[in-house]
Order: structure tokens, then sequence, then C-alpha cells
């Protein structure tokens, strides 16, 4: 695994001087790598961990299970494709088990949630059932804890 | 009234005290401090390694363990020096399991050190050797080591401080709190030194395992004609993030182990019995952590390297344990005096290197055993207080 990806990941603020250090290489060539990830499109973008509770909440998210029927030739891929088209949709994920997609999707109400499941997606040939379930609390996400405050409890100690 | 100063033994009262206490104290109560002052990783235990320790308790082995420590975990112990450091001990009369690699410390001073003997103790170094020594009635004799040799001990400072009544040689690599650690041709060199003398080597290797730069650490007893007269002490605080599981361990020669524990026995028993189950498990399973943790203070010690450089504070480059030990006497400052003016003005908590011996003056000690987020907030006020201070000149 690039170590680089992985430093990419965890510290999107850091300059690219720093990553350079931390990965020990140039800063050219690690410009020049992240240039070319960009291109190749792993590189997918930056985005900042906000927690919405705190601040009075960002209206509601939901995880959609979602059964379809595959079509010949292409699989899962073009209703995958079709629904993660969709604006409302935050993410898409084929899934192994009970269900075939996931998908998260986000809206300013339980409402405009209901009325996405109903109007646009249970309608949509090859879905063939849909379960949604909302996010009530968010504890974790992508890594960092959410919500209760963690002291650092170490002793200054030489 | 009674006047205690009279009543408590001299011995004691002669141990030098640490000087740093109510400085970690001010900065627990300023509101918004950051610190970088610990000496422990800041990962939890690894949960292989816990979980060893909960089923522990849920089968009830809640009683004491042979002194030595259980035969499983000493038979791991020989296991673990053997496969990474090429040291063969005998479970049997050469291992001895300790509370913390700071007993092993302690009891291995006491075994060997009579009054009026000299301890060699090489600075910036941890700061127990010195009372220790000084408890049993023994002399510290300080060796400061030097920036310009990366902090490492060279064999003319050890020959210039050896008299005839020098006993033991305390030789502290990786090294808290510089970071410098002893290659093997300048293990060779000091090697060289202490063949065919009397001198036993106190060879403290608790941040062993916390070695960057694709060189591995190598013990001074692997070295022929060492291990007769090193008495090798590690544990797993560091490099398993066991601190608060207090279990260390010495190896070494039987006659002197076996002097350790009956000191062991006496003031101890044995080490904690939890903490013997679960670290069977971190020596058998966990080499994949220790590796997953040191990568990770890599990345950190690379990131904490390239601040110095940006904030022009020139820094030798740590190739051992979860330190840096930059030069700041270019800014005129003492170290103490550099300290509490970046926690008053700056609210950053550093260690002056006088904390760990006259010669860390023009030092500080930096911990990077925390998340690069808290790092580069500490390091974005140091840059703001230097930037000031160059203001002010």
């Amino acid at each position: 695994m690039d170590k680089l990806l992985q430093v990419l990941e965890a510290n999107a603020r850091l300059t690219l001087e720093e990553i350079a250090a931390m990965v020990n290489e140039s800063a050219e060539a690690v410009a020049k790598r992240i240039d070319d990830y960009k291109r190749e499109g792993v590189l997918r973008g930056t985005r900042t961990l906000v927690d919405w509770d705190k601040v009075g909440g960002n209206g509601v998210q939901a995880l959609i299970d979602v059964r379809v029927s595959p079509k010949k030739g292409h699989g899962f891929d073009e209703i995958a494709e079709a629904i993660a088209l969709l604006d409302e949709v935050d993410g898409v994920q084929l899934m192994s088990g009970g269900y075939d997609l996931s998908v998260a999707i986000s809206g300013a109400s339980f409402q405009e949630v209901a009325w996405f499941v109903a109007r646009r997606l249970s309608p949509m040939d090859d879905v063939l059932s849909t379960a949604t379930h909302f996010v009530l609390r968010t504890y974790k996400k992508d890594g960092a804890l959410f919500g209760t405050e963690h002291r650092d409890e170490r002793q200054g100690v030489l | 009234m009674i006047d205690y100063g009279k009543l408590l033994s001299p011995a004691a009262k002669a141990m030098r005290p640490s000087g740093i206490r109510k400085f970690f104290d001010i900065a627990a109560e300023m509101k918004d401090c950051i610190t970088l002052g610990v000496g422990e990783p800041d990962f939890k235990t690894p949960w292989s390694i816990r979980e060893a320790g909960i089923k522990s308790l849920e089968k009830g082995h809640t009683f004491y363990t042979s002194n030595t420590g259980m035969v499983e975990l000493r038979q791991e112990i020989c296991t673990y020096m053997q496969r990474r450091f090429g040291l063969g001990y005998n479970a049997a009369d050469e291992v001895l399991v300790t509370v913390g690699g700071s007993e092993a410390i302690d009891a291995c001073i006491r075994a060997l050190v009579s009054p009026g003997e000299e301890v060699l103790i090489p600075e910036p170094s941890f700061v127990c050797y010195h009372p220790l020594t000084t408890l049993v009635g023994g002399v510290p004799v300080t060796i400061p080591l030097k920036n310009e040799n990366d902090f490492r001990l060279t064999a003319e400072e050890l020959r210039a401080a050896i008299t005839p009544k020098t006993k033991l040689l305390v030789f502290p690599f990786p090294t808290n709190p510089t970071g410098g650690v002893m290659r093997k041709a300048d293990l060779e060199a000091i090697a060289e030194v202490l063949r065919g003398t009397d001198i036993m080597v106190l060879s403290d290797e608790i941040y062993a395992e916390l070695t960057y730069g694709g060189e591995k650490h190598i013990s001074i007893a692997s070295l022929p004609g060492m291990a007769e007269r090193t008495v090798v002490v590690n544990g797993f605080s560091k490099a398993y993030a066991m601190t608060g599981w207090r279990l260390g361990f010495a190896c070494g020669p039987a006659p002197v182990i076996g002097m350790m524990n009956t000191i062991h026995q006496a003031a101890i028993m044995c080490a904690p019995t939890t903490s013997q189950y679960a670290a069977i498990v971190a020596l058998r399973e966990c080499d994949d952590e220790i590796e997953r943790m040191r990568d990770e203070y890599d990345l950190r010690r690379r990131f904490l390297m390239k601040r110095f450089e940006e904030l022009g504070l020139p820094c030798f480059e740590p190739q051992g344990a979860f330190y840096v030990f930059p030069d700041i006497r270019g800014t005129g400052l003492s170290s103490a005096e550099f300290c509490e003016q970046l926690l008053v003005e700056a609210k950053v908590a550093m260690v002056p290197g006088t904390a760990f011996g006259d010669s860390g003056e023009g030092f500080l000690r930096i911990s990077y055993a925390y998340s690069l987020d808290h790092l580069d907030e500490a390091m974005r006020r140091t840059g703001i207080f230097l930037e000031k201070q160059r203001q002010k000149a």
C-alpha cells in the first residue's frame, strides 16, 4: 500500500513540503505523484469532517437497503449507476448479504427523504424493495469520534 | 513536634529530585495549554493483549506468580530476545520479570553497587539512574553526551570516565530524551573498552523496538564477550503501549539475576499477574502491532523534523524512541527560560533538556506520542512565539 495515500487520507491539511518530508520524498516527486493520482481518479477530493449535531444538525440522513434485479450483461452496474446519479444520494455501495445496494441519502426533513424513496427510488425499474433506516445519532464517522470529548489522561512523566 | 527532616534517611534525602513536577502541574491547570511532555505512547494497548488480561481475570487467575515471573512468560521472553536481538538466555535462571523496566533498573543497581563505587551515567538520559545510585551509596559519574556526536557515547568519553572505582556503566540507548541510538560500529568501540574489565553494563533497552530509518536496534549484549557483563533491561511499556500494566524484565548472568530476584522477592513478591498473562500474548502475537505504531511514530518524527527546519531551530535527527531534542541555544534563552516563556506566552508545554541532566542545557525534549493535529497546533504556536522572540532581539 502506498504510504503517500495513507498520509494524504489522514492529513489533508498538511502542506506539500510536510507530506513530502513524512514519506521521505522530494516535494516535486510528491506533487507529481499527487497529480497522477488525481488524473487516474485515485484521489477523489478532500472534505472536512463536521459534527453537525453540535450546531443544531444538518437535516436528516438515512441508509436505504435496496434489493434490485440485476440486468443480463450489466449485472448491478446499470441500476447502481442510475441511483448514484440522483442528486439526493450521498453514496451507493454494492453489498454482500440480504440486500444488494446500500444507498446513503440526506435531506432537509424526514418527509423529504420519505418522498425521495417513495417517488424516485422505489418506482425505478429493477428496484424490487427498499428498507429505509434513519440515522438518529453519529458516534463515530470516518475514523473520528463524534459527540463525547476524550480527555488525554496521561500524566506528565519523564 | 517531630522534626521529620531529622528522621528521614540521609541517603534518601540525597536523591536528586525531578525538577519538572511543578512545571507539569502549572501546565495541567492552564486552560487551552497543549503539552508535548508525556513519556508514554498515545496508543491504547492492542486489543488482543487487553483481551488476554481480561480473560485471565475471568478465569480467576488472581494469585501471586512465582517470584521470577510465570514460566511461560519467561520462556516467551527468551524466545523474543533470541528472535529479535540474537541473545540466548536460560528461562530458568537468567530472566526476571519486574514491575516495569524501572524496577529492573533499581534491582540491578542494588544488586551490584556498593557504597563508594562509581556508576557511569551518560546524560542527558532518563532521570532514575542518578537517584537510585545515590540511594545505595554509590557515586553517580555523569558522562555528558554531545550533540555533535549525535548523542552517542564514544569510546574516548567512556575511557576518560573510568577509574578503579567504576562498577557499572548505565547504557541507555535508544535514549530518552535525545532519540540517540548506538549503531554496530559504535557498540564495538564501547565493547572493546569494557572487555577484560570487571565493569558491568546496565543496558536499558526499553525503546529497542522504536528505531527508525531501516536499521534495527542492536543490543550491546550481542557483541562478543559482552553478554557475560551485561544486564539487559527491557519491558512492555513503550513497544506494546502497556505503560499502565507496569511490566518489564531483566536478562543477564545467572548470579546477577539471582541477586536481583532476592531483592525483588523482598520488596515486590512478583510482578502483576494479570499483566503477565497479557504480556505472553504481546510477545507471541503482536509484532505487526509494534510495526504499525512505529510507522506512525516515524511519520510524526519526520513531520516534526520538517517543522523545526522551517522554524529555524536546529535539531539532530533522532533515530530512536519518540522524542526530538532541538537545539535552542541560538535563541539566547536557557532551556528553563525558553520553556517557561513558551508556556506563558504560547501555552505550549515542552520539557527543558536540563530535566535530564546538566548537559541537556540548551535543548528541549518534545514528545511525539501525540496526534499530528496536536503536534501541528503546538508547532504553529511555537512558530509565533519564536517570531516574537526574534522581533524582541
